[in-house]
């Protein structure tokens, strides 16, 4: 039950990059043609399905405040929390290389088809932020980092995969010059954020408010508001509908 | 002189960082709620990058071009721990407010866009002239996204109440204005973004994309 509320959130409540903008620069970049979306996407949850568990055993065993007890007595004092963003990149830089290399020597075609996109991933903030969300969050086992890697994985890959697929058709609409390719790409990534903010809805059963302090406080701004919400979208969508227009 | 002093003055309008090149978002976007969580970040880019420029320019002829990525995030990193390590010293609520977004510093694209692009084929002291337009040009987009966010969506500037004060209804809430906590939530920080591309490219027509 833990797995699946964990797998559902990560996916849909706290998706990479409507709720955290995480990986917006790929996103932006690569998502003109479906086809090269999905390659990237595939490979942005393949890494964080490796890097995310990785970093959360270093967490464990190195960086937390007195993870290194497992040496003995003397090192239980030690907090090494400082050196994780250092340790996280290193990690996540040296293992795209690797599985760059392993996914070239034994599978030429799947090589081929993510290849150019697994450099791109090292310096992607989806991947780095992952680790980072799940060290903030504090996430309790090594089942559960790989399920919140694969999780936030998929989370990005339909996100890259729908505004993709819309501007693809987008480009037989008469958007006005000055907001065409950017400007619409960014208002309706914002439109799509709204419309994913309702899967908030979803699990607001108890403790799970109290689990995460940010997502009950985005809650209460949404009770607050809901109906000025409901009119700022109309309006909204009446923007979108004239600029489409 | 003349070529020196455009290095810092391109990214502030025509060849933003933002909005034209494309660099950067993630953070532009998720901490802008708050005018003055918007400013520590722009510096703590300016700090980054400015520096950061520097060190990559210095080491360039000894890079070799295989593990130059590795290089040059290994430099962000430590620069931005120091910027992490500060803040936690002496702004510690902010640092919470800000919290993971700090260490993606790390992987924000301006600052390997501009190594790559820039430091590694220029001199130290432009290459931080360069670093300092950049984080300039990606500071006055937060700030400009934090204004509009903090004031329609909370009534304040930098925590300063400066419409009045919503619950006794003085000031324009005594017409009947309301705060719109929509402004608050995520997703209005990319339309407020669209909105300022939309703007500056019926400015400048050069611009406009096909």
């Amino acid at each position: 039950m833990e797995h699946l509320e964990l797998f559902f959130k990560s996916i849909f409540i706290d998706n990479m990059v409507f709720a955290t903008f995480l990986g917006m620069c790929s996103y932006l970049a690569v998502s003109k043609k479906v086809s090269t979306a999905v390659g990237l996407g595939a490979a942005v949850i393949f890494v964080l399905a490796i890097t995310v568990p990785l970093n959360w055993l270093l967490d464990q065993y190195i960086l937390q405040p007195g993870a290194l007890s497992w040496l003995g007595e003397d090192y239980a004092s030690y907090d090494l929390s400082f050196l994780s963003f250092i340790m996280f990149i290193a990690t996540i830089a040296t293992m795209v290389q690797l599985v760059e290399i392993v996914v070239e020597k034994f599978s030429p075609s799947l090589y081929n088809s993510l290849g150019i996109f697994l450099p791109l991933i090292a310096v992607n903030c989806a991947i780095l932020g992952g680790s980072l969300f799940m060290q903030s969050r504090e996430i309790e086992t090594l089942g559960l980092a790989l399920n919140y890697g694969i999780g936030s994985g998929i989370g990005w890959f339909l996100a890259i995969l729908a505004i993709a697929a819309i501007r693809e058709k987008i480009r037989y609409s008469n958007v006005p010059p000055a907001l065409r390719g950017l400007g619409i790409t960014f208002i309706i990534t914002g439109l799509m954020a709204i419309g994913f903010m309702s899967f908030g809805g979803m699990l607001t059963g108890g403790d799970e408010e109290a689990k995460s302090e940010d997502k009950s406080a985005v809650i209460e701004v949404i009770k607050e508001d809901i109906k000025k919400e409901e009119a700022k979208l109309k309006s909204d969508l009446e923007i979108a509908e004239n600029t489409n227009k | 002189m003349g070529k020196d002093s455009r290095l810092i003055l391109d990214p502030l309008a025509d060849n933003n960082p933002i909005t034209i090149q494309v660099l950067g978002i993630c953070s532009a976007l998720a901490i802008t709620a708050e005018l003055e969580a918007s400013i520590v970040m722009s510096i703590s880019v300016l700090f980054v990058l400015g520096i950061g420029n520097v060190v990559i320019s210095l080491m360039r002829n000894i890079i070799p071009s295989k593990i130059r990525i590795i290089v040059q995030l290994i430099v962000v990193a430590t620069l931005v721990i120091i910027v992490d390590l500060v803040l936690k010293a002496f702004a510690y609520e902010l640092s919470k407010t800000l919290s993971v977004f700090v260490g993606l510093i790390i992987t924000n694209c301006i600052i390997m866009g501009r190594f790559e692009a820039f430091a590694l084929g220029n001199s130290p002291w432009r290459s931080f002239l360069d670093g300092i337009g950049n984080a300039l040009g990606y500071g006055v987009i937060l700030i400009i996204v934090g204004f509009f966010r903090e004031l329609l969506g909370s009534g304040t500037l930098l925590g300063i109440p400066v419409l009045g004060d919503p619950i006794e209804k003085t000031g324009l809430y005594a017409f009947g204005y309301e705060n719109n906590g929509f402004m608050l939530l995520s997703p209005m920080a990319l339309i407020v973004v669209g909105i300022i591309i939309w703007v500056q490219r019926s400015r400048n027509k050069a611009l406009i994309e096909d």
